[in-house]
């Protein structure tokens, strides 16, 4: 292609319609549109085995595309109908991998030093440039060490050093905290945080953890089964979840039905007050989603006549769960819901799996919105 | 768990099998006669020889196994599996057989000796270039396997790493599989090179055993043992020293498995 071989090229946008097809024993099929702008951090957020590893490698040329074209800047680096292909060590992106891939007979200089090496740089110059890169990033204190001998931590660090020394244009992140403790996880989220916003170019971020999506992230793109479920912002995944896995990410209860009678009919049975209806859809369907925090619903031991709430409804209690300092209920309806109380509240009420109960929650509380 | 008997007594029987003899030659070499034994020439010119060939056999066969190996380890198909099933081949061929299959190769009237005898005027059997090719015919297998084996294990995410850094498939395979799989390589040509010491059928089909040419330290251990015994035990206790040497330099810094940084 005809880039610039120059180091201070004008970021650029990453735009990837990935499809791979494995046939086999375990058939896959991944087909998913991906684009991020220059300096935007997407969030690939989705279950075990959804493809979004598949969806990283790809990109990065470890995986061959069966359709689709993989475009960064004015570069294709992928295009199978064109029979077009950039192999990995030209397509100047970089990767930091769930497990690091530190070289372990390297050191942290030497292998941060590296990608300079891989492009003729004199060894000298290479080894002072990653002094220089250390520095920067306050590593210069295990610049000699072997990776072995390093933390989780500081391993996660170098490796996005490492990735950052090659000047991609595209950064790549694969699960990049999912190796490290509860403890060591925020600090380096926020250390993540603050490499990844000073990247110029556009970076992708696949994890399995919403709260890194939520925190990290600009965009989020869901992908569940291959497919891309949702597109959004975090607010918009947060509060209107598409997809069950992505209410059940964000902690709410939702349903899906069909506007009738000033009302919405759920499919899985009841029926919910909403105060703002979604405007119908082009084609005319009035069905939506609905969601509902596990705070927002009340139980009571007996139907509460007096109160605000339009939403009344009778269910049983299927099982009790701590949840840091809550006790959340899950209650068979129809509809089914999850409920958020005190653990006070479940003494003060007697409840116990079993118990009958009713619930209720405010019409200003029920969202309800059109599936995009 | 405890070790049963069951299993303790017949390892016990492998362990003294492989050591009583060595422990029986020591009784059995000359000592006083050592010094004299050793002035010979031509006991310095086999070890001389032998030393040469099996380690020049041994560095040919790392230049040429270790590419083979990462081959085979890498890639998959039936192809794959003929070219491993062939060089399993001469692995459990009599070397004798290695010998004459060598003669018909590159002997004088052989398939591609001919021709080389034609243009170039050089033959290969009974020099020490024959003793050479003799021995990293038999010692080749022994490497390509053994390293093949290693290779498996190593992780592919190292290299794709280094792909994504920027790093030819040559850089990446030189800088960061090489010297990770460096233990394993030199494990496996130190293994080549104690097969290419002691080869000795497909040596004397195919180089003959003249003595100061092609006459290798098993030749002559073998030669000896009929006019000479105690020459012959002589002789072996050699052999033996330089293998256990050679051992144990190597066993502390890199035979260990595991890493060895």
């Amino acid at each position: 292609m005809g880039a610039a071989p120059s180091d201070a090229a004008d970021p650029v946008a990453l735009d990837a319609r990935v499809e791979v097809v494995h046939q086999g024993a375990r058939p896959f099929a991944l087909q998913a549109h991906v684009a991020a702008g220059p300096g935007e951090v997407v969030a690939v957020l989705g279950p075990n085995g959804a493809g979004k590893t598949t969806l990283l490698r790809a990109i990065a040329g470890l995986t061959p595309l069966s359709g689709g074209r993989i475009r960064l800047g004015d570069r294709t680096l992928d295009d199978p109908a064109l029979g077009t292909w950039v192999v990995p060590e030209q397509r100047r992106l970089g990767v930091v991998f769930q497990d690091h891939r530190l070289f372990p007979t390297m050191s942290v200089r030497e292998n941060v030093a590296f990608p300079a090496r891989a492009r003729g740089m004199r060894h000298g110059a290479a080894l002072a440039n990653a002094d220089a890169q250390l520095a920067h990033f306050g590593l210069t204190e295990i610049a000699d060490r072997r990776p072995a001998r390093i933390s989780g931590g500081q391993a996660q660090r170098v490796a996005l050093v490492r990735a950052l020394a090659s000047k991609p244009d595209l950064l790549l992140l694969d699960e990049p905290l999912a190796a490290l403790d509860a403890q060591r996880r925020d600090t380096t989220r926020a250390e993540l945080r603050a490499f990844v916003s000073a990247f110029a170019g556009p970076a992708l971020l696949v994890t399995h953890d919403p709260l890194d999506a939520l925190l990290l992230a600009g965009r989020i793109v869901v992908i569940e089964a291959g497919r891309v479920t949702q597109d959004a912002d975090p607010a918009t995944i947060a509060r209107r979840p598409a997809t069950a896995y992505v209410a059940r990410l964000a902690g709410l209860n939702h349903y899906r039905g069909r506007v009738s009678r000033g009302g919405i009919e759920l499919d899985g049975g009841g029926r919910l007050v909403a105060v703002d209806l979604p405007a119908p859809s082009s084609s005319g369907s009035r069905e939506v989603l609905i969601a509902l925090a596990p705070s927002a619903i009340t139980v009571h031991t007996t139907r509460p006549d007096h109160g605000s709430a339009r939403n009344v409804w009778a269910g049983r209690v299927r099982g009790i769960q701590q949840i840091a300092d809550r006790a959340r209920l899950d209650v068979a309806g129809p509809p089914d819901a999850l409920v958020d109380v005190t653990p006070a509240a479940i003494l003060d009420l007697g409840l116990t799996p079993g118990s009958a109960v009713w619930l209720s929650a405010k019409a200003t509380e029920v969202t309800a919105y059109t599936a995009e | 768990m405890r070790t049963p008997w069951q299993l303790r007594v017949p390892a016990a029987v492998a362990a003294a099998f492989l050591v009583l003899p060595l422990v029986a030659l020591l009784f059995r070499v000359p000592w006083l006669h050592l010094p004299d034994l050793f002035r010979e020439p031509i006991v310095g010119e086999a070890l001389r020889l032998s030393l040469l060939c099996a380690t020049i056999a041994a560095l040919l066969a790392a230049v040429t196994g270790i590419p083979l190996a990462w081959l085979l380890a890498r890639s998959t198909g039936r192809l794959t599996g003929l070219v491993r099933a062939l060089v399993t081949v001469p692995l459990v061929l009599p070397p004798v057989v290695g010998g004459v299959a060598l003669l018909s190769a590159f002997g004088r009237r052989g398939l591609l000796g001919k021709p080389i005898d034609v243009v170039f005027g050089f033959s290969l059997p009974f020099t020490p270039f024959g003793v050479i090719v003799a021995e990293t015919f038999v010692a080749l297998p022994f490497l390509v396997l053994t390293v093949e084996g290693a290779f498996r294990t190593l992780d592919d995410g190292y290299a794709e790493a280094a792909a994504t850094l920027g790093a030819s498939p040559w850089f990446a395979f030189r800088r960061v599989v090489l010297p990770m799989m460096a233990p394993a390589l030199l494990a496996g040509t130190v293994l080549a090179w104690a097969r290419a010491l002691g080869e000795f059928g497909a040596t004397i089909t195919f180089a003959g055993n003249s003595p100061g040419r092609t006459q290798t330290m098993p030749l002559a251990v073998y030669l000896a043992m009929e006019r000479d015994p105690d020459a012959a035990s002589a002789l072996s206790l050699v052999m033996l020293v330089v293998c256990v040497v050679v051992l144990a330099l190597l066993r502390g810094r890199w035979l260990t498995t595991g890493s060895a940084a």
